[in-house]
């Protein structure tokens, strides 16, 4: 079901072809990085730290380079050392270790060898000597007072302090009065929120093959969400020149955001280089649960007030992220995305923290749900105490074009109130409760972003396109590229080829993020398509022997218009390159930008649950999501984006989590005990896609990626407060934590 | 390390004897990635899937043998085997994804040893038997005898689950198997209950109540079993049989459950449990 | 020191022989030695099921199986579903269906379902769930996977009829 605005009517743009991508993937061909052999390759493993907190006294790789079929050892000392000031300091010793291991699994050496096997067995032969560290495990032993350091690199972001300290950043976003607006608030709601890390997920482990020649140029191929990112970062890590190395996108099997860092490329390129041999280096499941990734931990405290009539007038509080053993701007993201209701008032303080578990990565709308989670059960709790839908207090207070985000900018056309009423007007939200069941709404914000973008577009010999991007395809974004580019050029989409091509083969692509691909890697894919036109329109006008400004694109085809139109037929786009190598030789357009106007996007989820009060197992009966995607360009994946976010949101709600024992070893390092959702834990996700054109895009897209992740976890909290009266403020709503709630009641 | 496929008893046997650190398999779903995370390697592998001894369902006279390395998913799928033993049945087919279905059986879900294993209680509460090669000959012991902890059985080296013996109920009697997971599938028993009940009209006049997860091994409840004889399984008595497994529980907190969750629920669940094997059994409860 | 054992099996038909370490397993045989990278090591533990093939017909991890157990065995992979140039219905519907994005989990989903419907023809929502249970998927939250696997059910009983 969609809900659409008046718009243009595309021939293209909206349906839902087969994939390009797809017959590869069904058939078991698509090649991953993991898939990917060369001759004479080797294979690697890598040593990490079983402390969470130490300091490397010395390293003796000397046994292991005597083992059968090793070619290689690298350590922290093979890489150069970098200023802790360089952009990209912490990802260079999140690689590999120097002087500190700041987290249990942190690498410390790497091994390459005739078989994966001796690998191994030489990765377990490094011998490592630790002098063991007070160790940071949670926000609460950050913040102490008097807490040892978990990373003595550390300079807290927005101070401009110098000194070390286990404070990552410190924000702060302030409107209205705060103070005046909680005295003239009618209904007040307060509560602390904690949330702890949990992991993107992908089913594809980090992996990548490194080639480097005798001639110290090195290509990589790898998985990742932008390999012009994996260039730049190794070249950094490696002190080289980005000419040096050549990366070609893989296949990437789920990144959400978690394959926009690198862990293993520089590695690779050091072991291909000392051995002189390709190297293939995979990570475990194990090695990523235990050193990539997470979404931060938080710990939130908030403050609604709201009058009688169903103003919120108010909102205050501290926001703790964790940003694992590193700086980062978490914290502050999630004070951003606090944007969806106007609130006069409102004092927000963002803190970061650093600690000795795994380095936070990006994780879908990054920092969002855990914001979500405390603002909208407050909003859930406030209608509750005013007997108001919570639908129409939405609707009383939801943002519209010009309203203030919390950083105060203001919103673009977006298309909140619109979502709301998508639900409003469902046939979820118009049936029955279930017996039994408690129902529960949320809605969750995302900004979206922009960023630069390359695109060419070269036309075949008989008429046939091939379209050439730097973004990496996660979740069917070739496709929506062919689609766009089939609407401009009027050419079948199945005509056109959508490739994502090497780092040498197309222009400097931004990473596949922020929900940015079919939005600023499509507007260059369309301004290449335009330019393409115009000289269509010129060939036209040279085969036809008439001035161009006669010649119109129509229907995918050059027509001559006016008085040089009689006899002259139109000329298709085949017809046009069939003539190519007489008036001016191939026709092919390269379009780059910066893209500006980036769609926020915002989501609306209804969820009916079923509360098991002896044993705290929630079950889901019904989901319903609905998400402005300003146009769905192939609206099959877009309600794909938003029943993948949808699911993963249901996971951190309910059963995700880490679990660190009290040395700082995560526990639970595998996919029996990490429990994402499987199959039978969900019902069928029904989707609204509610379009509300983003006027910044030819055909108004939004990013649809994101914002799915954010409404689940305060939509389960709302269903189970309805079913069972009880607030849950701490997650994983696991049924042990559920059970003890209810037993608190 | 060497692989071994023996093709009879007697053959794994000698295998068994003669290489010291040698071990069996059947489905090897917890023994590859124990070796693939670095314990030790056995000097030799000895898969027992090959021996059609080992790989069998019969039924005579009442009693039912099933072959030590028989996949679960041939129990599930025998429909003369699932309407006697509903609750093994159950029990059995919770072990894993359709994937480790057709890989797990009896005799590896009982010998890893796990406290969590689905199958041993279900099998515990219907007095099977397991038969067990020995040295030069074999032996049948009760299956609650064989673990005798986390990860410890009774067998001595060399020695191997060769079948299991169970006995068909007899008339008016049912088995039930619950447990409890944080997801749907593919999660370790957080805590698990077997109950196999005799009615008579609406009168119970046998019972097993077996627990497992919450002890390190799984455990009978003399005291719910008690409590079930004699009753009409009424609330009382189910709050009875609740209150009695609850506090028959020996958990620990881990990464799966805390004590204090294992022990509510895992009477939760012989409630449930109970009440299910009524109704099978013929009971109105 | 780890010793070898030759196998002999059938893999998507073709008889195949090769030498396996005897540590190693079967998803690994597959993929490094014989070069079919259909099957995905997602997880190695036998949770995620991107690895799934069919033994003698009956779906298992391929990761939780010694290379040397599939002597005498018919093993299939994703790359033996196909029925030459013509995709099987779960293929086809699957691309129509728009029921894979990264399509790392794809190749095991297909086996699952394959094996699912080869043994019941007509399988309800529920039994499709928990038949893809060991199945992880983190992209689609399954919605058009099951759809899908419905749909390939539906035609597949057409064309037998």
């Amino acid at each position: 079901m969609t809900d659409t605005e008046a718009r243009p009517t595309y021939k293209y743009v909206g349906t839902r072809p087969i994939r390009h991508d797809g017959l590869d993937k069904v058939t078991g061909k698509a090649r991953f990085a993991a898939d990917l052999n060369m001759t004479g390759q080797l294979r690697a493993a890598i040593t990490r730290s079983p402390h969470a907190h130490a300091r490397i006294v010395s390293i003796d790789t000397s046994a292991a380079e005597a083992m059968p079929g090793v070619k290689a050892v690298v350590t922290g000392a093979d890489f150069p050392e970098i200023d802790i000031a360089d952009a990209i300091h912490d990802e260079a010793v999140n690689n590999i270790a120097r002087d500190e291991v700041l987290y249990n699994g942190h690498a410390v050496a790497a091994v390459a060898a005739t078989t994966l096997a001796q690998a191994r067995a030489a990765a377990a032969a490094v011998k490592v000597e630790y002098e063991e560290l007070p160790a940071i495990l949670s926000i609460d032993e950050a913040i102490a007072d008097g807490a040892p350091l978990a990373n003595p690199t550390t300079r807290t972001l927005f101070t401009g302090d110098t000194e070390p300290s286990n404070f990552a950043s410190i924000g702060q976003f302030e409107r209205g009065d705060v103070e005046a607006g909680f005295a003239a608030a009618d209904v007040i709601v307060e509560r602390e929120f904690t949330t702890v890390p949990v992991h993107q997920g992908y089913i594809e482990p980090h992996a990548c093959v490194a080639d480097c020649g005798q001639d110290g140029k090195a290509s990589i191929w790898a998985s990742s969400q932008g390999h012009f990112a994996v260039r730049s970062k190794t070249a950094a890590i490696l002190g080289w020149s980005t000419d040096r190395i050549k990366v070609t996108p893989a296949e990437i099997g789920g990144g959400f955001g978690g394959k926009t860092t690198i862990y293993l490329e520089p590695i690779a390129v050091r072991l291909s280089q000392k051995a002189g041999r390709p190297v293939k280096l995979a990570m475990t499941r194990e090695e990523v649960l235990r050193a990539t990734g997470p979404a931060p931990a938080s710990k939130i405290s908030l403050k609604i007030g709201a009058t009688n009539d169903g103003e919120l007038t108010t909102l205050a509080g501290t926001m703790y992220y964790s940003n694992g053993s590193t700086k980062g701007f978490s914290a502050l993201t999630g004070a951003m995305s606090v944007a969806s209701y106007k609130f006069p008032n409102l004092e927000l303080h963002a803190i970061g923290t650093v600690d000795n578990t795994p380095k936070s990565a990006a994780y879908r709308a990054p920092s969002a749900p855990q914001a979500a989670f405390a603002v909208e059960t407050l909003v859930d709790e406030i209608a509750q105490q005013l007997g108001m839908d919570p639908i129409e207090l939405r609707l009383r207070n939801a943002v519209v074009e010009g309203d203030p985000t919390a950083m105060g900018m203001p919103h673009p056309k977006i298309g909140f109130i619109e979502t709301l009423e998508a639900i409003k007007s469902s046939d979820h939200y118009n049936s029955p409760v279930p017996e039994g069941a408690g129902r529960g709404f949320a809605t969750g914000f995302w900004f979206n972003i922009g960023e630069q973008s390359s695109a060419t577009v070269n036309l075949n010999e008989d008429g046939t396109a091939t379209v050439i991007t730097g973004s990496p395809d996660i979740g069917g974004s070739r496709a929506s590229m062919a689609l766009m580019a089939a609407e401009e050029l009027g050419l079948d989409v199945h005509r056109i080829t959508p490739i994502v091509a090497d780092t040498e083969s197309v222009g400097f692509t931004d990473i596949t993020e922020g929900s940015r691909a079919t939005f600023a890697t499509g507007m260059a894919v369309v301004n290449a398509c335009r330019e393409l036109i115009e000289k269509m329109k010129e060939r036209a006008a040279v085969i036809r022997g008439v001035d161009v400004d006669q010649v119109a694109w129509i229907g995918g085809a050059a027509v001559i218009e006016g008085p040089a139109s009689e006899g002259n037929e139109p000329l298709t786009i085949a017809d046009i390159t069939a003539q190519a190598k007489m008036t001016g030789g191939p026709l092919t357009a390269t379009a780059s930008l910066n893209a500006a106007g980036a769609g926020p996007s915002f989501a609306a989820h209804l969820a009916d649950v079923k509360v098991d009060e002896e044993t705290g197992q929630v079950t889901i009966l019904r989901y319903t999501t609905a998400q402005d995607a300003g146009t769905a360009i192939h609206p099959a994946y877009v309600e794909g984006q938003m029943q993948g976010g949808s699911a993963q949101g249901i996971g951190w709600a309910l059963n995700e989590e880490y679990i660190f024992d009290a040395s700082g070893e995560m526990e639970n390092a595998s996919f029996l005990d990490y429990r994402m959702p499987v199959a039978s834990d969900l019902p069928m996700i029904e989707t609204i896609i509610v379009e509300v054109p983003n006027p910044s895009h030819p055909y108004g897209v939004r990013g649809v990626g994101e914002t799915g992740i954010v409404p689940p976890i305060p939509t389960l909290a709302n269903a189970i407060a309805a079913a069972t009266g009880v607030r849950m403020t701490d997650l994983p709503m696991s049924p042990p934590n559920v059970l003890k709630k209810i037993n608190e009641k | 390390m060497r692989y071994a496929a023996p093709t009879t008893v007697d053959e794994a046997r000698d295998l068994l004897t003669g290489n010291p650190g040698s071990r069996v398999f059947a489905g090897a779903t917890d023994l590859i990635p124990q070796i693939r995370a670095g314990r030790p390697e056995p000097s030799v592998l000895v898969d027992l899937k090959r021996i059609d001894q080992l790989v069998s369902i019969t039924e005579s006279d009442g009693r039912w043998t099933v072959g030590a390395a028989t996949p679960t998913s041939a129990l599930t799928g025998n429909d003369a085997f699932t309407a006697a033993f509903p609750g093994l049945s159950e029990a059995s087919g919770l072990i894993g994804s359709d994937q480790i279905q057709n890989r797990s059986s009896w005799g590896g879900n009982l010998c890893n040893a796990s406290p969590a294993a689905d199958s041993v209680p279900a099998l515990v509460a219907n007095d099977a038997r397991a038969v067990i090669a020995t040295g030069d000959g074999t032996r049948t012991v009760p299956v609650e005898e064989i673990v005798t902890g986390p990860g410890q059985t009774s067998l001595a080296d060399g020695e191997f689950v060769v079948e299991f013996e169970v006995d068909a109920p007899p008339a008016a009697t049912a088995d039930a198997y619950l447990r409890m997971i944080p997801r749907t599938e593919m999660d370790i028993a957080v805590a698990g209950a077997a109950v196999r009940l005799t009615m008579d009209g609406d009168t119970c006049t046998a019972a097993s109540v077996v627990l497992g997860a919450v002890a390190p091994t799984v455990i009978r409840v003399p005291e719910a079993e008690a409590a079930l004889v004699g009753s009409t399984l009424d609330d009382d008595t189910l709050a009875a049989v609740a209150a009695a497994a609850s506090a028959a529980c020996d958990p620990i907190d881990d990464k799966r459950g805390t004590v204090e969750y294992r022990r509510q629920v895992a009477g939760v669940l012989a409630k449930r449990a109970a009440t299910i094997a009524a109704e099978r059994a013929g009971g109105a409860s | 020191m780890i010793s070898r054992t030759h196998v002999h099996c059938t893999v998507n038909g073709d008889e195949v022989d090769f030498l396996a370490d005897d540590a190693t397993s079967l998803l690994d045989a597959l993929r490094d030695e014989l070069g079919l990278t259909g099957a995905k090591e997602g997880c190695a533990t036998g949770d995620c099921g991107a690895c799934s093939i069919l033994v003698d017909g009956a779906v298992n991890c391929a990761c939780l199986m010694f290379a040397a157990e599939a002597e005498g065995h018919e093993i299939t992979t994703v790359e033996g579903i196909a029925d030459g140039d013509h995709l099987h219905p779960l293929q086809q519907v699957f691309l129509e269906e728009a029921a894979l994005q990264c399509g790392i989990c794809t190749p095991g989903v297909l086996v699952s379902a394959k094996a699912l419907l080869d043994h019941n023809p007509n399988p309800t929502e529920a039994e499709i769930r928990y038949a893809l249970a060991g199945n992880l998927c983190r992209c689609t939250g399954y919605d058009k996977i099951i759809h899908a696997v419905q749909e390939a059910a539906v035609q597949l009983n057409g064309a037998s009829k």
